[in-house]
């Protein structure tokens, strides 16, 4: 009986840190976080970056602008060719170099394809996350369909290495625009079909619905940008606000949410697909005829067929591909609207054929920082769908 | 958008003449330059002021001069919702200097500042958190300073005796590289610019700097 008074006078339990990862399916990549529990509720949470990290910004120093840009694809590479348009753009910028039109058609069609491949993975292994396997088995098969696109255009289903300073590397092949007009048409069907297994999904919005709120004034202090952004009602999208390449001539809308929760990130994502779907059938339906690269042999190289035959093109050939284009001293801060939201890039230019500081500022970063403030208070569960809907990707958080 | 960028430009110049040193619009970006103890004032002005509102922090970075007297430029880019501007505000400190935090003012910094000072070994006051962020625990050096080299200066390997990973000093195979393709014959920054005399341009470029030189 003594003892039973004594146990209820010491009821409070004093938090005990807890580690979580860094191996571990539900930290979609290598992060670690300590997190401080008081028994089952989060009380802080110390995410651990940086197990990634590959220190990509001191490699683009030490080679020419042509030799940087694969680095690109290796940062979120759920969505390569996002990241190369932000550094094409950045160059071209500072050149002073404005891409043919179907270049920027081209560009603009992969673009949204590669926010579609984001979504429909990050809503597949969110949904898988927090019990939801048919998902992301239906959803892999989409993005199978869409890498043999890649494929088909580039030669790689990941590492594209396809949007250029000046433009695209290569024309579409034939039948490749009938082949996605195609895709375009039936996807929105499978969108619904998704929506079927969560939308309404009682589970589903139990672990969602009221999960990691962040307010608008939070989103801005904590420099969310994309659908974290838009899920806290904020309508804001540089694709509208800031258009580049040929946005400003596309009809879409920006689907905004009310709550701020892991649910209405999920509701932004999902609609976000099919507005990029729109997006992408504009696109091959007005694209026009002509060059997909600015014609200038300083930046672009020279046809194979042209080489074979003219002595310049030769030359123009061996310089650009041993010491590379110079770019005029300057410094921009360049930023796209990639799926994850504001993929921005600070470069600094020297005169020299290499880039003298190349800064990229990843959404994922800013947004995993946020992960202390949205989980607190909740249970240790409702972290890794927080972790879901955030949609992080390490290669471009580590960088 | 230039005519916005100068309007706002001749705003904040009345506004802040005594804080900012320089203030420049380059490829149709805003920047301003200002001395690291003023650096706290002028992005707080900037978030709070009723013609700004430069209400998103984006990026903190740093860039390494090492032939400047003040090495380090610590470079903000600030976006404004409001307006739909782009801002930076750079300030440059020397080795072993500090600048102050502008955690209080954005949340968002208190990663970027745990960043640069990885990075370059810039030290930001009241940060509350300020460790090493993106390198292995305890790791040595500042890896995106221009002396400290791409190759590092230890490579981990797993030791069979000891059972454990061992930082070891990084052998290369062979010596590390660079080459240098800059020839001097013909530099190619003139001639991307479309006008009618491009083909000439570099070399009178190239002939001018040899009469500077023989100057």
């Amino acid at each position: 009986m003594l003892e039973l008074t004594k146990k209820e006078d010491n009821n409070k339990i004093d938090t005990y840190t807890m580690n979580f990862g860094p191996q571990h399916p539900a930290a979609h990549g290598v992060l670690r976080l300590i997190m401080e529990m008081d028994g089952e509720v989060v009380e802080r949470c110390d995410p651990h970056i940086g197990l990634l990290h590959r220190g990509t910004e001191k490699l683009i120093e030490y080679k020419t602008y042509m030799q940087a840009l694969p680095y690109f694809d290796r940062l979120d590479y759920v969505a390569p060719m996002n990241q190369e348009h932000a550094f094409a753009l950045s160059i071209e910028k500072l050149l002073g170099i404005t891409v043919p039109r179907r270049g920027q058609y081209i560009r603009v069609l992969f673009a949204e394809m590669g926010r579609v491949l984001n979504h429909l993975l990050n809503i597949t292994t969110f949904a898988l996350d927090v019990g939801a396997i048919t998902p992301a088995l239906w959803g892999f098969e989409q993005r199978e369909i869409m890498m043999e696109f890649s494929e088909r255009v580039c030669g790689a289903r990941l590492h594209a290495n396809y949007f250029r300073t000046g433009g695209v590397h290569q024309d579409m092949p034939d039948g490749l625009a009938d082949d996605m007009m195609e895709f375009c048409e039936s996807f929105p069907e499978f969108i619904d079909d998704l929506e079927t297994l969560l939308t309404e999904n009682r589970i589903f919005k139990q672990r969602t619905v009221d999960i990691g709120v962040a307010t608008k004034e939070q989103a801005y202090d904590w420099g969310f940008t994309g659908p974290m952004l838009r899920g806290s009602g904020v309508a804001w999208d540089l694709r509208k606000s800031q258009p580049y390449d040929v946005y400003s001539e596309m009809e879409f809308d920006i689907p905004v949410g009310l709550t701020g929760d892991c649910y209405a990130r999920y509701l932004v994502r999902m609609e976000e697909m099919r507005q990029s779907i729109n997006i992408m059938k504009q696109c091959l339906c007005d694209m026009p005829e002509g060059a997909v690269m600015v014609e200038n042999n300083k930046v672009a190289p020279p046809s194979r067929a042209e080489m074979k035959s003219s002595m310049e093109a030769m030359i123009h050939h061996f310089k650009l591909h041993t010491e590379g284009y110079h770019v005029p001293k300057g410094e921009t801060y360049t930023a796209v609207e990639a799926p994850k939201g504001e993929f921005g890039v600070f470069l600094v230019a020297d005169d020299s054929p290499n880039p003298y500081r190349c800064h990229i500022r990843a959404p994922g970063f800013a947004h995993l920082q946020g992960l202390d403030f949205m989980s607190k208070g909740h249970m240790l569960a409702d972290t890794v769908a927080i972790i879901g809907s955030m949609d992080v990707v390490f290669g471009e958080i580590d960088r | 958008m230039t005519e916005v960028l100068n309007d706002l430009s001749a705003y904040i110049k009345s506004a802040l003449k005594k804080d900012v040193e320089n203030i420049e619009i380059a490829n149709s970006e805003l920047c301003l330059t200002v001395k690291p103890a003023k650096l706290h004032k002028v992005i707080n002005y900037l978030r709070d002021d009723s013609g700004c509102l430069f209400n998103q922090l984006m990026d903190i970075c740093g860039v390494d001069y090492p032939n400047r007297a003040d090495r380090f430029e610590i470079v903000y880019n600030l976006l404004s919702l409001r307006y739909n501007n782009r801002i930076r505000v750079k300030t440059s400190v020397a080795e072993d200097c500090s600048v102050d935090s502008v955690a209080d003012i954005f949340s968002t910094a208190i990663w970027f500042e745990r960043e640069v000072w990885d990075m370059y070994g810039v030290a930001f006051d009241n940060n509350p958190d300020l460790r090493r962020i993106l390198t292995d625990y305890g790791f040595e050096g500042h890896p995106l300073r221009k002396d400290f080299p791409l190759t590092g200066f230890v490579e981990l390997s797993y030791d069979e005796e000891k059972k454990e990973t061992v930082y070891k000093p990084v052998e290369l195979m062979q010596d590390f590289r660079k080459f240098d393709f800059t020839s001097p014959w013909e530099a190619m920054t003139e001639v991307q610019k479309a006008s009618e005399d491009k083909d000439f341009k570099p070399l009178l470029k190239a002939l001018k700097n040899d009469e500077a030189e023989e100057a």
